[in-house]
């Protein structure tokens, strides 16, 4: 028989949830910026992060919050910050600089009403492409949507693993009702956990060429401090690290931050299923209104209707071989969004007249209830 | 110990850095880099240990050629980096470097703030009142009446003076020196490198190329004398009323004191954490 778990189940934010995720997965340094519906994130790091040895430091803004996490990741410690829909946008000058110089770090970004201050306590989802493109010039990034306080915990081990794996900043979308809302969760022991830790190099300092990709076109990462003195910037540059202006060696560097990704979407395109195997209909959502669209199909399928639902946990890249065959297969997707179409667009782009696409977007801080996406449901 | 200058390059700058340096000749940088160096040569500082981070301009290329852990952030960022590095290491001696433009203008919020949190960091800060790497603008400690490719009809804002800044931000050592002044400057870098605490290093510095050719200051030689003429020491300018101050420099160590260090104040609340203590 087995041995009695010793698991605790806990009432948890989902706030909470990603800082106890954050310390699951390794992170040992924090740097934030108040402000809501963020908070409680950066409040409970700094109660926990002491305790288990790590840092917790509030910076004078957002700017220096993204900053610090990339000095910190750079001495090899595993770095976060959260922050919401203002603040992401003062983090996206330093958030490139950790897509170029390809540091790992994890940004939460709780989204509220916008533009600008917007609705500070309500729900949105108008950040989705932001996270993709807010900051300039192309470049590679990853970025996961949050629907419950149970996926706060293990999406955001999730992310750390691949923004170590991938030497990528990664983005963890959350949303004003899923950060505030209190589930009883059972978080899983550390043991239970898959860890993953960026490749240090093994060859002799002399040797090492911090920006050479091998086969994956991850380049082995040091530590400052760990003897293989190297340089660090945001120019363009080549293996050494050092500024270039070749055509070649520009294309070299541009192809292998694209490709590291491409290679990687295997591991990176994560999507959850619902009644799909015979859907003749589907919702395709994210983060806390797939919680709804889950609701809307259960009674869909009560009724009689062939109803699924396609949760998009990875929203960038984003993971189109896994939207393809509901198009193929379903005669019509509801696409539901707390923004005007961020996503919806993105399935319209790859829909090649495979079936209807059918928007249904909020943009007035009210959450996207069960009710209504059922009525829409029954009119595909 | 007088130390050669062989003996400097051959020890600290890269040999795999594609060389030549960015900067115009007879550029200020130079000095400043020089001393820096010879401050960490006369420390017995391991490579290793040392991390040197600069921001944006012509005084963030500096890290670029030397053979430390070096890190080019971005505008008025170096600090902010520094910091994240620091925390999480704090056994690395990191060292940021800084122009006037990038420590004051966009990165001012982040220069008063880490002068205040007093973290134990060294900031050099290099100071030619101009954005030179732009071409010419005028910068935070552009003074009144000078002219810049943006203020052709000569500046109408009054200039920041940077050390008496860093010492009402609260930072634990401040110090000024002139690039004319080489043997003071390489005393005040080891100076603040050796301090416990936050500690500022401003230095007075010349771009002929942009600010003094607008200006009519010469060449880079002439923009030394006038460094040299126009500087007065600490000690000098305590005895000196502000209208005979009118338009000097002051050099020498303008703030020297003992305050709580955050790195360490931290140990002690991982201590209060661990023992369950609020």
């Amino acid at each position: 028989m087995m041995p009695e778990t010793h698991k605790k189940r806990q009432l948890l934010q989902g706030n909470e949830a990603i800082a106890h995720g954050a310390l699951a997965a390794g992170c040992r340094f924090f740097a934030g910026y108040p402000i809501t519906p963020a908070t409680e994130i950066s409040e409970h790091l700094a109660t926990l992060l002491p305790r288990v040895g790590g840092t917790f430091i509030q910076m004078e803004d957002e700017i220096a919050s993204m900053g610090a996490i990339i000095g910190a990741s750079l001495a090899g410690v595993k770095s976060m910050t959260a922050t919401s829909g203002p603040g992401f946008s003062l983090m996206q000058e330093n958030l490139g600089y950790a897509c170029a110089a390809e540091v790992p770090c994890v940004v939460v970004d709780v989204m509220r009403g916008g533009p600008s201050t917007g609705l500070a306590t309500s729900p949105a989802q108008g950040d989705v492409q932001m996270a993709r493109w807010g900051t300039h010039g192309d470049h590679p990034i990853i970025v996961l949507a949050v629907s419950s306080v149970s996926d706060s915990f293990t999406l955001t081990v999730k992310a750390f693993n691949l923004s170590e794996q991938f030497r990528v900043p990664v983005i963890i979308l959350s949303d004003e009702i899923v950060a505030h809302t209190r589930e009883c969760v059972q978080l899983p022991d550390p043991e239970e956990l898959h860890i993953i830790n960026r490749l240090r190099p093994s060859v002799p300092p002399d040797w090492y060429k911090p920006y050479e990709g091998g086969s994956s076109g991850v380049p082995a990462m040091a530590a400052f401090g760990d003897g293989y003195r190297h340089h660090v910037t945001g120019l363009v540059h080549d293996l050494l690290g050092f500024p270039t202006e070749l055509p070649g060696e520009i294309l070299q560097f541009q192809n292998r931050l694209i490709h590291k990704i491409t290679r990687g979407f295997p591991d990176i395109m994560l999507t959850k299923g619902f009644y799909l195997e015979d859907a003749e209909v589907c919702i395709i959502a994210y983060g806390s209104v797939s919680r709804s669209a889950m609701s809307a199909v259960e009674e869909a399928r009560q009724q009689g209707i062939q109803a699924g639902l396609l949760q998009l946990v990875t929203l960038f890249p984003f993971p189109r071989s896994m939207v393809t065959p509901v198009l193929k297969q379903c005669r019509a997707v509801l696409v539901p969004e707390m923004n005007t179409g961020q996503i919806s667009r993105e399935v319209q782009r790859i829909n090649q007249d495979y079936c209807a696409v059918v928007k249904h977007n909020r943009i007035d801080g009210q959450f996207i209830t069960p009710d209504e996406l059922f009525a829409k449901l029954v009119k595909l | 110990m007088p130390v050669s200058a062989q003996a400097i390059r051959h020890e600290y700058l890269r040999h795999n850095k594609k060389f030549p340096h960015v900067w115009c000749p007879g550029c200020g940088n130079g000095v400043v880099m020089a001393a820096l160096l010879r401050a960490i040569y006369r420390m017995e500082l391991n490579k290793d240990e040392v991390v040197l981070a600069s921001g944006i301009g012509c005084s963030g290329r500096m890290p670029t050629y030397l053979d430390f852990n070096t890190l080019h952030t971005t505008h008025g960022r170096a600090l902010t980096f520094a910091t994240g590095v620091k925390l999480a290491n704090p056994a690395l001696k990191v060292v940021a470097i800084m122009g006037d433009g990038d420590a004051t203008a966009i990165g001012g919020n982040h220069f008063i703030h880490a002068a205040r949190r007093n973290l134990n960091l060294t900031a050099i800060i290099i100071n030619n009142s101009i954005y030179g790497m732009t071409g010419g603008q005028y910068s935070p400690t552009t003074p009144f009446g000078s002219k810049s490719t943006t203020s052709v009809y000569g500046h109408i804002e009054q200039a920041f003076s940077i050390a008496e800044l860093a010492v009402t931000a609260g930072a634990s050592f401040v110090a000024r020196s002139t690039v004319y002044h080489a043997e003071l400057l390489d005393s005040l870098i080891e100076q603040a490198m050796g301090k416990r605490g936050f500690a500022v290093v401003e230095v007075v510095s010349n771009c002929h190329v942009q600010y003094g050719r607008r200006n009519q200051l010469g060449d880079a030689v002439a923009m030394l004398k006038g460094f040299k003429e126009n500087a007065v020491t600490v000690t000098r300018a305590a005895k000196l009323t502000p209208e005979e101050l009118e338009g000097k420099t002051t050099i020498g160590v303008l703030a020297d004191r003992k305050l709580p260090i955050s790195t360490e104040e931290y140990e002690k609340v991982r201590q209060r954490a661990v023992e369950g203590r609020e």
